[in-house]
């Protein structure tokens, strides 16, 4: 039983890991410019994307036909060459073999640039106006991202592999001392676990012992004086923005092998998202974090066969559930702080 | 409490231009059943979503979870009761009244984005739930029809059944092709008139007063609570009776109408014709309902024809770009007008069309009369 549970608590973290990394990013942007960004899941589907035109990129190929052999349906062979292969030689298949995790370097300065120019393009003009122009500005903004994708790549999803080094299944059971082949789990969704914990630590470390996470800390706390006390807040936060949403493209990008990206990616994890944010308390960045991650274990818990057989249907609705439950009891959420957004 | 003379110009002329549709419409090539049915159910949904986020500033996005259990509700009304359409509509409103009392008690307990979230999870549970266990209710994806085989307790108790597939009649009046539109056009002007008496009444001042400033009402001694939740109700009521009315036309109940995406559809509807008043939800819903429907069935023939009097390579050049934003692209189109109205147009078309009235009015007055319409600022 000890196994199951433990098999279970595994597989929420990969989601979780997911959960997180967003949240964390609609948070900060929440808690710096004071703003609903409805569009953040699109920002993590722009970086799945990013993988993908990277992989498409790089494996632009060069087809020639051999006369002299015959394919057994006597058609010449179609030699096709990866173009890189061909500039690069081994170094070229290295870089096909390990597309995702180097798309990451496309991707991060790719989101980086997103996150301002939508930050000083659009959403610099909505922090005087209500909240619900703010999510309707997103909303609107997340729809037009998303359609630009599907005109783009097409509606399908596109599949993404994973390095070979990183198929298969790690025995984590064996590792901690158990019986061998009890508790495996599979490769990726434990790097995927890894990395995001250590964006998470590189973002709050980046917080806490920078001098400029120690200046947006105070500006999250108080802007206007930090704003009088000469400090240009406004430029910060916009590149606080953009951090966000780089956070949230390389949680993308790291995720494209787990679930072949298509353009409604980004809705799909924006609603839970909310939700996380919601349950974790406005503002609050531990508290997305740690949101993030009960969420997903707890889906992964309440998927299990036991589970459903004595309450049906609870896998479907226990996210929402749980948000419910929590906003009527505890409007602030889980580590929210008092007085924000508490209404 | 009689209606203003103005109200009374608003209504009729509004009931013209319904009524007339079928002619107005045809210069535009929507002139068929079919199509202007859809008009009439989404300017009622519209008109509903209107009456809770134009009144009393509630967003929420969880509007088309009261749609899809309409649908349900007349869908298992014609099951089991009778095909007739009326029995059907009233139970769809009832049961879609009572899980928008159920869901607005809930939800009203926080406001603001709080309130846009629990309604979103309250609706995506439902769509969850709808595709899952509750499959022996729902159909699960395959979606809800009508059989042979179904009770109608009513109809083989009065009547002898008609042979064939049954389909959905109003004491024995078919309801497909034009009747279809006028019924839901008749329901539409019922819709319109009650929204007109709500705006009007004292329990339309209460709700546009939670809307500007719900401290002070409260401060005042109002108990809000109750207000809201009976905007809330009505508007899921008026859900009910559109998704009611969508199984009418097309006798086929599907969970995807509850999605969180048909939610936004109805704030796209409202936003884009104008929040808060009359005629811009409806006209929003007519105009999302038109071009969706245009413009999804253009494809690289039209465009080629609408580009045929540009020279070869240009027009290569006009069809690829112009083909992102029609045919299956439509949507982009619709995400970019809807972000330009929210950021320069928030009170959407209707406030577009009042500031061009204005500016005409404006260069026609004389000074002194300009001054006087300047309309006073609202106080805090």
């Amino acid at each position: 039983m000890f196994e199951v549970i433990f098999l279970q608590f595994l597989n929420g973290l990969d989601k979780g890991s997911a959960y997180a990394l967003i949240a964390l990013g609609l948070t900060l942007v929440f808690g710096t410019l004071g703003v609903v960004n409805f569009a953040h899941g699109a920002l993590f589907m722009l970086g799945a994307f990013c993988a993908v035109a990277f992989r498409q990129l790089i494996t632009l190929e060069t087809v020639t036909t051999d006369p002299e052999k015959l394919s057994p349906w006597g058609a010449p062979v179609e030699i096709r060459e990866p173009l890189v292969q061909t500039w690069f030689g081994d170094f070229g298949a290295v870089l096909v073999n390990y597309s995702v995790i180097v798309s990451l370097l496309l991707a991060i300065p790719v989101m980086l640039f997103v996150g301002v120019a939508m930050e000083r393009g659009l959403i610099k003009h909505f922090y005087k106006r209500p909240h619900a122009e703010q999510i309707l500005v997103t909303f609107g903004l997340a729809i037009v991202l998303g359609e630009l994708v599907k005109a783009i790549f097409g509606p399908n999803p596109h599949p993404q592999p994973m390095p070979d080094t990183f198929r298969g299944a790690a025995d984590i059971g064996a590792f901690l001392g158990m019986q061998a082949g009890v508790i495996t789990y599979p490769l990726w969704r434990l790097i995927y676990f890894l990395f995001s914990a250590a964006i998470i630590g590189a973002v709050f470390a980046f917080l806490q012992f920078t001098t400029f996470g120690m200046v947006v800390r105070a500006g999250m706390a108080d802007r206007e004086t930090v704003g009088l006390l000469g400090i240009n807040i406004d430029r910060r936060f916009t590149i606080m923005f953009g951090i966000a949403a780089t956070v949230a493209g390389m949680a993308g990008v790291m995720y494209t092998p787990l679930l072949p990206p298509n353009y409604t990616l980004g809705m799909e994890f924006l609603v839970i998202s909310f939700v996380v944010v919601v349950v974790g308390g406005m503002g609050s960045l531990p508290g997305a974090v740690a949101a993030g991650f009960l969420l997903g274990i707890l889906q992964s818990f309440a998927s299990m066969t036991q589970v459903k057989a004595i309450v049906p249907g609870i896998d479907q609705i226990i996210i929402y559930l749980i948000a419910v439950v929590i906003l009527l009891v505890r409007p602030r959420g889980l580590l929210g702080r008092r007085g924000v957004m508490e209404a | 409490m009689s209606m203003s003379r103005k109200d009374l110009i608003l209504f009729f002329g509004f009931s013209a231009v319904v009524l007339l549709l079928p002619i107005l419409a045809a210069p535009f090539g929507a002139a068929y059943p079919d199509l202007l049915q859809r008009f009439m159910i989404f300017g009622i949904f519209a008109i509903g979503f209107n009456i809770l986020f134009g009144l009393t500033g509630y967003l929420s996005f969880g509007h088309a979870a009261f749609f899809g259990v309409g649908s349900y509700a007349a869908m298992w009304s014609f099951k089991l009761l009778s095909t007739n359409a009326l029995p059907a509509i009233i139970f769809a409103v009832i049961v879609a009244g009572l899980f928008a009392l159920a869901i607005g008690f809930v939800s009203l307990r926080r406001s603001g984005i709080y309130f846009s979230i629990l309604t979103l999870a309250f609706a995506q549970m439902s769509y969850n739930l709808a595709y899952s266990v509750l499959t022996p209710i729902t159909n699960g994806e395959t979606g809800l029809r009508m059989a042979l085989s179904d009770p109608r307790v009513l109809d083989r108790l009065f009547f002898s059944t008609p042979p064939g597939t049954p389909v959905p009649s109003l004491f024995g009046m078919s309801l497909s092709g034009w009747n279809g539109f006028f019924f839901s056009a008749a329901l539409l002007l019922a819709t319109f008139f009650l929204a007109m008496r709500i705006t009007n009444s004292p329990f339309g001042m209460m709700l546009k007063g939670i809307k500007s400033n719900q401290n002070r009402m409260n401060y005042t001694g109002f108990n809000t609570r109750p207000y809201t939740l009976t905007a809330f109700v009505i508007s899921g009521m008026l859900a009910g009776l559109a998704g009611s009315l969508l199984v009418v036309t097309d006798p086929l109940a599907g969970a995807e109408r509850m999605r969180w995406t048909a939610s936004g559809e109805v704030v796209l509807m409202t936003i884009l014709g104008g929040v808060g008043t009359l005629v811009g939800p409806v006209l929003g819903a007519w105009i999302i309902k038109y071009f969706e429907n245009i413009f999804s069935s253009f494809n690289a023939n039209v465009l080629n024809n609408f580009y045929s009097f540009l020279p070869d390579g240009a027009r290569e050049v006009a069809v690829t770009v112009s083909s992102k934003f029609v045919g299956e692209g439509w949507h982009l189109s619709l995400g970019l007008v809807f972000v330009l109205i929210v950021v320069f147009l928030p009170g959407g078309i209707m406030e577009g069309a009042r500031r061009i009235g204005a500016r005409f009015r404006r260069s026609n007055a004389r000074p002194e009369a300009r001054r006087e319409q300047l309309s006073p600022t609202a106080a805090e």
